[in-house]
């Protein structure tokens, strides 16, 4: 029963460097190394983000829930990202103006760095600053940072559903999504500018 | 234009991702993740250039280097490599690969190198408060159903769609 390896095994550098080999492939064929591509979502030109991510995320749970039930996987034992209400919440912002700004995030700009883009390089530049930042001005927002705990908050307790029907209308809710950004896109693709 | 741009379907594309997701936490417990490795090379930097400051077990950049750690010594520093080495492959494949600074071209370089750069910037800052990106926040915590996950991703697309009208020049 799974996870394999225990977080102080060093194979996980090995799987890890696999992995990532996987995830830029996927990421840069799925034209995630676009920055024109990935801003399309939030102007309704192109939707491959919200595609791409969201049918990632169902996949995932989905396939982390059945692999749970098999008993191949113990889904107590994997990590859950802890939850801090307000760190959360400026986090979330703070990278959406990111987005619309830099029109990358990290892992995008990784993939789009790699083929030759020279705006995802000064992204990623921009990322390791920001990182600085961030660590140099700790003190000032260290409580905030620390607190609103809430552990390992599971999304379906927090709005009182059982996991699977919480799982049964997230899905519904993204192939809603998936077909209402693709009558959306068909009307607005045509009538912006191709670079 | 891009040399080739054939892409792969979105939806075959997300599959692959959320199975490597799964395959992820099946062996090494833990998702995907790319922010880490840069708050990681940062810290290594620091090391180097601000000694005193990553030895205060006050700063945020202690908890990389405690207990004597290499801040390098990290898998995501080993996927971040393997997301660039993966990404170089796939431009190879599909004839994508070109020194290229990419922007509308209603814009100026230099005010898309500038947008790029602050972009970066706000992500670092971000990734840093909700302890992970869009990948080892969002989707990891979407996938495992952490509340933290779906409250970031809400953020992070509820942000660009409030703002996206004010940088629309940038874009469009």
């Amino acid at each position: 029963m799974g996870p394999i390896f225990s977080t102080a095994s060093e194979w996980n550098y090995v799987i890890a460097l696999i992995i990532g080999i996987a995830f830029g492939y996927i990421l840069e064929a799925a034209g995630f190394s676009t920055s024109r591509k990935l801003a399309g979502v939030f102007y309704g030109y192109d939707f491959v983000v919200l595609r791409v991510f969201f049918t990632a995320a169902l996949t995932a749970m989905l396939g982390l829930a059945f692999f749970g039930y098999f008993g191949w996987l113990d889904l107590d034992n994997i990590y859950i990202n802890p939850y801090y209400i307000g760190p959360a919440i400026v986090g979330g912002a703070v990278m959406g103006l990111g987005f619309i700004i830099g029109g990358f995030c990290p892992g995008t700009s990784v993939s789009a760095a790699a083929i030759g883009k020279v705006d995802a390089w000064f992204f990623l530049g921009g990322v390791l600053l920001g990182a600085l930042i961030f660590d140099l001005a700790y003190p000032l927002y260290k409580d905030f940072f620390t607190g609103g705990a809430r552990g390992k908050a599971m999304i379906y307790e927090d709005l009182g559903m059982g996991k699977e029907w919480f799982m049964l209308v997230f899905v519904i809710f993204g192939i809603i999504a998936f077909a209402a950004t693709a009558i959306i896109q068909r009307k607005v693709a045509k009538r912006v500018n191709k670079y | 234009m891009d040399g080739n741009k054939k892409y792969m379907n979105p939806y075959l594309a997300g599959v692959l991702l959320g199975m490597l997701i799964v395959l992820s936490f099946f062996l090494s417990r833990e998702g995907l993740g790319a922010s880490g490795a840069f708050k990681r090379m940062v810290t290594k930097a620091q090391t180097v250039l601000m000694p005193s400051h990553v030895e205060n077990p006050e700063s945020n950049a202690h908890k990389y280097v405690a207990d004597g750690k290499d801040p390098m010594k990290n898998r995501l520093v080993f996927m971040v490599m393997g997301m660039f080495v993966g990404g170089f492959i796939s431009g190879a494949v599909h004839n994508r690969l070109k020194i290229k600074l990419q922007h509308n071209p209603k814009i100026k370089s230099r005010t898309r190198i500038i947008a790029a750069v602050v972009g970066g910037v706000f992500f670092g800052i971000g990734a840093s408060f909700a302890r992970g990106c869009t990948s080892g926040s969002g989707l990891n915590g979407m996938g495992t159903l952490a509340t933290s996950g779906f409250v970031v991703v809400a953020f992070i697309f509820g942000t660009g769609y409030l703002f996206a009208y004010f940088f629309r020049k940038l874009w469009l």
